[in-house]
């Protein structure tokens, strides 16, 4: 069965949305005294949101009929690489001022920028190869390395804990779905059937 | 000489029950027509304040010519955990804030403890005029022109004695009106606990704030009254303060009880002392925006080094973060 035509496009506008409304934010200045804060929390929000989408593809598709589902998987994944970059980015330009002097230096002494960056590299190689032919080419080995998303989203949840100064309902709101989708991988891993 | 007492009161004398029940009614009804008053006097957030110019000044660091921060930032952008931990949130909820009735209590290490109510906060104190820097941790800053009067005022009326060591002071503590202390997943012990060594709280920059921009304090802000010591990083400048404890011990602040290895007592600007969230060797100075993000250098003491780097002379500031 094949999902309908029109649902991908969809699926690519609605990742793009909380760009445009930044970046309108932005041209308009309506992000108000601190753009740095809102521009840094919404593409890490989006970023987090749409990790935890990649992830609930696999066990939503094992219900009949539910498998083309797999179809959007590449999209959500390089959607979050996507504004996992722009998250980057924009700490690079607010906080860093693109001076390279001081990558080293935040990346030591601050854990929770080593556990985001870190979570942005196992990243890179997995958007690198999510074409076709990657897939094709690096056959059983591709499964292994995509496993590495796993890796990612504890980081994530590592990641936003160490920022988390007081309140961490916004924490749990991530951290529970992240934990119920791996532990819902592991135990088909080590199920008897 | 031995002063006896007379126990020979003339039955006469002593007052009759309904008498002494009619007193009481005339002291209720008395003390309700004080109250009324009390809300009369009192002004709420927005009212005009009079008050000597900061340009004037005599006390060194009272003034600064730099460009002011935007009164409608200075109202939205804010951090008061007790109405939510978003910027916006404080603005948004402070509202729901009462400050008329607000008692302030002075106690502790002092000859004549006592209760301040709204209209001696607002007007028993001659107000001035500060143009400040504010430095947060979290790495921005704003020029703000408060309007208050020097801690040490206030603290002068209640005589400290020589026990006094330290100030201590406490936020308002009451989760009907403030949201941000009903919530389930804040890891903060309510209420919100500051507290300064009292050569620092008797400094003539040590300011307590009742006003802004001319007027009275947003709630958002900190109403009626808080604190400002603009050469430590934000959060020691308490909002909404209930009371003013001198002691002998130093208190265990809020924020030095939820992260001691990131929050000190001290908390003075530094940018030679790292925090393990933020790089302290610059700030955004607000308004900053997109295409100008605004960075500037930090400076030690947030520039308030030539008046305040006396009270910490011969202390490790790396150690005293």
């Amino acid at each position: 069965m094949k999902l309908h035509p029109s649902v991908k496009p969809l699926l690519f506008c609605f990742c793009l949305t909380p760009l445009a409304v930044l970046v309108w934010g932005i041209a308009g200045q309506r992000l108000g005294p601190d753009p740095a804060e809102q521009i840094m929390h919404v593409t890490g929000e989006w970023a987090g949101r749409l990790l935890l989408a990649t992830l609930l593809i696999t066990p939503l598709r094992r219900r009949k009929g539910w498998g083309q589902l797999l179809q959007l998987r590449r999209m959500l994944g390089l959607f979050t690489f996507f504004y996992a970059c722009c998250h980057l980015a924009m700490f690079a330009h607010f906080f860093l001022g693109w001076d390279a002097r001081r990558v080293l230096e935040e990346l030591l002494e601050r854990p929770y920028i080593t556990a985001g960056f870190l979570a942005w590299l196992i990243m890179l190689p997995l958007a690198l190869t999510s074409t076709n032919a990657m897939q094709r080419r690096l056959r059983a080995n591709w499964g292994r390395l995509h496993r590495g998303i796993y890796l990612v989203a504890l980081l994530f949840i590592l990641h936003i804990t160490w920022i988390a100064r007081s309140d961490y309902g916004e924490v749990l709101v991530y951290a529970v779905p992240v934990l119920v989708l791996l532990g819902w991988r592991l135990r088909q891993r080590f199920s008897p059937r | 000489m031995l002063i006896k007492p007379s126990v020979d009161i003339p039955s006469s004398e002593i007052t009759n029950h309904s008498a002494w029940l009619n007193r009481r009614q005339f002291l209720g009804a008395s003390a309700v027509m004080m109250l009324a008053n009390s809300s009369a006097s009192g002004l709420d957030a927005g009212q005009p304040l009079k008050f000597r110019g900061a340009a004037g000044s005599a006390v060194a660091g009272a003034y600064t010519d730099e460009i002011l921060t935007p009164f409608a930032d200075v109202k939205r952008y804010n951090n008061f955990y007790e109405f939510g931990t978003g910027k916006g949130d404080p603005a948004r909820y402070a509202g729901e804030m009462s400050i008329d009735p607000w008692s302030l209590r002075v106690e502790g290490e002092v000859a004549k403890p006592g209760v301040l109510h709204l209209e001696d906060i607002q007007a028993g104190f001659d107000l001035e005029e500060r143009i400040y820097r504010l430095r947060c941790v979290e790495a921005w800053s704003m020029v703000v022109p408060w309007i208050g009067y020097p801690l040490a005022n206030l603290l002068q009326r209640f005589q400290p004695n020589s026990r006094a060591r330290y100030v201590q002071f406490q936020t308002l503590h009451d989760h009907r009106q403030m949201r941000g202390q009903r919530s389930f997943t804040s890891s903060i012990d309510w209420p919100y606990v500051e507290g300064l060594r009292i050569d620092e709280a008797m400094h003539p920059l040590t300011l307590l704030a009742v006003g802004v921009y001319g007027e009275v304090l947003p709630h958002q802000n900190g109403a009626p009254i808080r604190l400002v010591v603009p050469w430590k990083y934000g959060f020691k400048s308490i909002k909404s303060i209930v009371s003013i404890r001198l002691t002998g011990k130093r208190p265990k602040t809020t924020w030095e009880s939820l992260a001691p290895q990131e929050y000190g007592f001290y908390a003075n600007v530094n940018p030679g002392v790292d925090h393990p969230r933020w790089s302290q060797k610059t700030e955004r100075r607000l308004p900053s925006s997109f295409f100008e993000p605004n960075r500037i250098p930090t400076q030690l003491f947030n520039g308030y080094g030539e008046q305040v780097a006396h009270l910490y002379q011969g202390m490790d500031l790396r150690r005293y973060y």
